[in-house]
């Protein structure tokens, strides 16, 4: 479909990470039901460094595609790279997304966000 | 495989329509307005149009506007309508929450004018009852308009006995019959129908062209201005190709009106079946009283979107009501008024059938959906609280 472009539409097909994490040191939830769009964010972190990440989405195709580009970007990085990644990082790896989906990359930011912060809490 | 089961959104036009249209493509080119053979050729044939297509309705010629489609004679039905009222002191029109939105955006645009509008509940079911419109008729009632058939859920509307109510209080009644026509029984006389909008590429006629039914008296007022054409009704020269292979549809429609229901009814009800069986599924609409090609389906834990590009990539052409489909942020106004959360009208999935479609077809479809179902609620972190007993199920 010409909606998205190849980069989506390769992430939506075949996300990557996508799963749970079992006892994560990090968990990040954002979105609701209601308007049709949740990401959930799981992190394993060791020193400081993203060891791995996965995520479940209820959302549409660049949704996920935006979980999938967003888990991958920050995989293997340091917390403070992976705290620094904007939406607009998550949409330029994606070779864009159409106006009204734009959002999709704000709740894939958020969700790392708020996983790291989550491990931040945690740790301390 | 390629399946197509989006014919609620438009349907491939049939051989017969398409032959129809091609000698007023090529030889019969001229104007009907044109006083020379070559213009009164095509009127000739347009006039020969109005008459198939008043027949197959129960109208007279005279009483058939061909317009650019369904919306455009759903405007033009309604401010015809609100503008009668105006003049008789009368502003409160009747219809439901989940017609098209060629009627609701056009009862927005009057309540702006000061007209007040009543949208009827359409129940679980999405069936409204005639007692419904009679209890709310006032005296400054000018209109009821409800649609035949609903374009998303399919389900079908008493439109015999609500038009006998407004006959009965002098109220003009307007029906959307865009899903209906070429697929159900219409007769305007039979059943009290004042005004009636229907569109050709629901029933396998060609795009841009429709018709508005308006019993002979009723003042139409002009959406169009410009020239004479339609009696005055509606300017612009006719688009005759598109006429003719209009009324070759209808014709084409009606004649096998009742061998394609019961082909078309037995896929349907086999598709229903088959994804009833999915677990945390719903049917959307009443299981009877529905179009013979309409599937619309909820599925917990899922958003409709990336269900119709898995389907896609699948060969299936489908259709959702969720937000994402239909560019906001709200999902389909249908759903929401036959009461379904705003979580489980995101997953939905509509799949509308024509007699081209085939069994093997429906089981690959069954089982294709199956798959995909299953895979997005194994990514779906709403599923795993579902399943683990963190939110409860909405669809038992």
């Amino acid at each position: 479909m010409a909606l998205y472009s190849e980069k989506v539409m390769d992430h939506f097909r075949n996300p990557r990470n996508t799963g749970v994490i079992e006892n994560a040191d990090g968990i990040g939830e954002v979105g609701n039901a209601k308007c049709g769009d949740i990401m959930k964010i799981y992190l394993k972190i060791e020193d400081d460094i993203i060891q791995d990440a996965k995520f479940e989405t209820f959302g549409c195709g660049s949704a996920i595609a935006s979980s999938s580009m967003a888990t991958e970007l920050i995989k293997g990085k340091p917390v403070s790279e992976a705290l620094a990644l904007t939406n607009q990082a998550v949409v330029e790896a994606l070779d864009g997304l159409p106006t009204h989906k734009v959002h999709c990359s704000v709740l894939a930011e958020e969700a790392i966000k708020k996983a790291l912060q989550d491990y931040e809490e945690k740790k301390a | 495989m390629k399946i197509y089961l989006d014919n609620a959104a438009t349907t491939k036009m049939s051989k017969t329509a398409i032959d129809a249209m091609l000698p007023y493509l090529d030889t019969v080119y001229g104007n009907p307005s044109s006083l020379h053979s070559a213009g009164q050729g095509a009127a000739e044939a347009l006039w020969q149009a109005r008459q198939r297509i008043a027949d197959r309705i129960g109208a007279l010629p005279e009483e058939i506007i061909f317009t650019s489609g369904g919306s455009e004679a759903d405007n033009q039905a309604l401010l015809s309508a609100a503008r009668i009222g105006q003049k008789q002191g009368k502003r409160h029109i009747i219809s439901t929450a989940f017609e098209h939105h060629a009627v609701l955006h056009t009862l927005k645009k009057l309540e702006k004018e000061g007209f007040e509008v009543t949208l009827l509940d359409v129940h679980e079911n999405g069936i409204i009852l005639p007692e419904q419109v009679e209890k709310t008729i006032r005296e400054d009632t000018c209109l009821v308009t409800v649609m035949y058939a609903n374009n998303e859920i399919g389900t079908i509307q008493p439109i015999k006995e609500i038009g006998a109510i407004c006959r009965t209080k002098g109220v003009l009644f307007h029906t959307d019959a865009v899903q209906a026509a070429g697929h159900l029984y219409i007769d305007v006389k039979e059943q009290n129908i004042d005004l009636l909008s229907l569109s050709a590429h629901k029933f396998h006629g060609p795009k841009g062209i429709g018709v508005l039914y308006a019993r002979k008296g009723i003042k139409i007022t002009t959406v169009i201005e410009g020239g004479a054409q339609e009696s005055g009704r509606r300017a612009g020269t006719e688009n005759i190709p598109a006429i003719m292979g209009m009324a070759a549809a209808l014709d084409e429609a009606c004649t096998h009106m009742e061998t394609c229901a019961r082909r078309v009814r037995i896929l349907r009800d086999k598709l229903i079946a088959g994804l009833s069986q999915i677990p945390h599924a719903v049917l959307n609409g009443d299981a009877e009283k529905r179009l013979f090609g309409n599937v619309n389906f909820c599925f917990e834990g899922i958003e409709g979107e990336s269900l119709l590009l898995l389907l896609d990539d699948k060969g299936i052409c489908a259709s959702s009501g969720s937000a994402c489909t239909s560019g906001s942020l709200d999902p389909s106004h249908v759903l929401l008024a036959i009461g379904r959360a705003h979580d489980i009208a995101h997953g939905s999935l509509r799949l509308t059938l024509s007699e081209e479609n085939t069994e093997e077809q429906i089981d690959y479809t069954i089982q294709a959906v199956n798959e995909v179902v299953t895979y997005l609620r194994s990514i779906s972190p709403i599923w795993r609280d579902l399943v683990n007993g963190k939110k409860e199920f909405m669809i038992t």
